[in-house]
């Protein structure tokens, strides 16, 4: 019996729901670790009951919680995110030098192949490692010392490392992104980094095609086809078609092309998703109304995708780590917003049922196709 | 034995009912030599109560005792002499948010 299984981290827990194949019919499970901000919940590819969870608060700090039998017990694990060696500074709002310090897990992102493996994306930005299922962890700070990090500043949210894309066909290479750094890439395992933000422009940068300074809000790549980079910026969807090494820009006939999320069809590389936001000073939907955009050659031509979502007085946001897709025959894609709705289609984004409604702002949405 | 009295968000993380105790043995009273304490009873609580690298109180937390805030009393000072005794709780406080 396949079936999927919805990991949502929300303001005020995590939630688990779970449905068949058809995808119709859902158990919610949750709050769990209820109060807490849950950035992140994400499963190991490699054996589905070990989840991990980025669970934090202002008031308590960084958690890191671990199931082993698919979300059912929970066992805290190492929360000690100590930066490696010399700390130096970053540029602070004010554009002073200000020291790294550690905040928060934006993503959790276990290895394709070892669920003993998992990485970690923090604010401030720097990428973790644990190579004993989350009872240690140790930065790779190749990333943040390769040479531009004093020049990477915090965007409004906080300067997070919050994308984390793992090649399955190399797994020496891996991808992240930073806000409001840019994209990065590593060819060997995380020792070494280079920025990969040629074609990006931003005008709200002094130089709008600077080496790093850009805000990249979220990465995603199809795992057939890895070298495809897509990218929704904070303004501008892009595209690469070289690992990173150029972009171009794909926003095509979009309305607005501000934006969170961006994601691939499980089962066809060239068709992507969007969820276009008004601007970045009106973080909600243009004119009241949600609608996922859809293309299916790889960007430039879009269509929007009503049925099922509300086409009126819609003011929510959909965060960067809030769509998912799962690998069923009928690819199943599915978002959250702020609002505390999850949405869920089943056919690949023609129609949209409301899995759940009310629940606390959603942060994440990740999903695990069972079998 | 000392009692502490720990929000209900990190009961719940550590799975504890109600107060703890904690017992310092031969060490001086202090709020550090508590903290630790607790800590090693309960080692999920690491972090959580004081930062990780600097060892001191998590911005939103305050330490209250005898109806007192002792958040700001230097971490190797003695406690009081009632929360010693176990007459009175050592509290951790989550400040109030929101409005």
């Amino acid at each position: 019996m396949t079936g999927v299984r919805l990991l949502v981290g929300t303001r005020k827990g995590a939630f688990i729901l779970t449905s068949d194949g058809k995808r119709q019919d859902w158990d919610v499970s949750g709050p769990h670790f209820a109060g807490w901000e849950i950035y992140h919940v994400k499963g190991s590819p490699a054996d589905p009951n070990r989840i991990y969870a980025s669970q934090s608060s202002g008031w308590f700090g960084q958690q890191i919680q671990r199931s082993s039998d698919g979300g059912k017990t929970w066992e805290a694990v190492d929360n000690t995110f100590a930066y490696d060696g010399v700390l130096g500074t970053h540029q602070w709002y004010d554009g002073t030098p200000h020291p790294w310090e550690f905040k928060r897990v934006w993503h959790i992102e276990p290895s394709l192949t070892d669920p003993d493996i998992v990485y970690a994306g923090v604010e401030d930005a720097a990428l973790f490692q644990s190579k004993d299922g989350g009872k240690s962890w140790a930065e790779l700070s190749g990333l943040r010392g390769h040479g531009s990090g004093p020049k990477w500043q915090p965007g409004a949210g906080g300067m997070c490392l919050h994308t984390i894309l793992l090649d399955p066909k190399d797994p020496k290479r891996m991808f992240i992104a930073i806000s409001a750094a840019g994209a990065f890439r590593t060819d060997d395992g995380g020792m070494t980094w280079r920025p990969i933000n040629q074609g990006l422009k931003s005008q709200y940068i002094p130089d709008p095609t600077a080496e790093v300074g850009h805000c990249v809000h979220r990465l995603a790549l199809h795992p057939s086809r890895p070298d495809v980079l897509y990218m929704q910026k904070h303004w501008d969807v892009m595209r690469s078609n070289d690992a990173g090494n150029s972009w171009h820009e794909v926003s095509g006939n979009l309305p607005t092309d501000f934006g969170f999320v961006i994601d691939v069809h499980a089962h066809e590389p060239e068709t992507i998703y969007v969820v276009p936001i008004k601007s970045d000073a009106e973080h909600f939907p243009l004119d009241g109304q949600l609608r996922v955009w859809r293309s299916r050659t790889g960007g430039n031509d879009w269509e929007p995708l009503t049925k099922g979502l509300p086409q009126s007085n819609c003011y929510v946001n959909v965060l960067r780590d809030a769509m998912a897709v799962d690998t069923l025959d009928s690819c199943g894609v599915y978002f959250g917003t702020t609002g505390g709705q999850v949405y869920g289609s089943a056919d690949a984004g023609d129609s949209w049922t409301t899995i759940v409604r009310d629940l606390p702002a959603v942060l994440s949405v990740e999903v695990q196709t069972l079998s | 034995m000392i009692r502490v009295v720990l929000p209900s968000h990190l009961r719940k993380h550590a799975n504890i009912n109600g107060e703890v105790t904690v017992d310092l043995g031969e060490a001086a009273a202090t709020q550090r030599a508590l903290l630790d304490a607790l800590e090693s009873t309960y080692p999920v609580l690491r972090g959580t109560i004081r930062d990780h690298g600097t060892q001191k109180r998590r911005a939103f937390l305050r330490f209250f005792a005898c109806q007192r805030d002792i958040s700001h009393e230097p971490p190797d000072a003695p406690l009081p002499a009632e929360v010693i005794s176990g007459a009175r709780p050592f509290l951790i406080v989550g400040a109030i948010a929101g409005g």
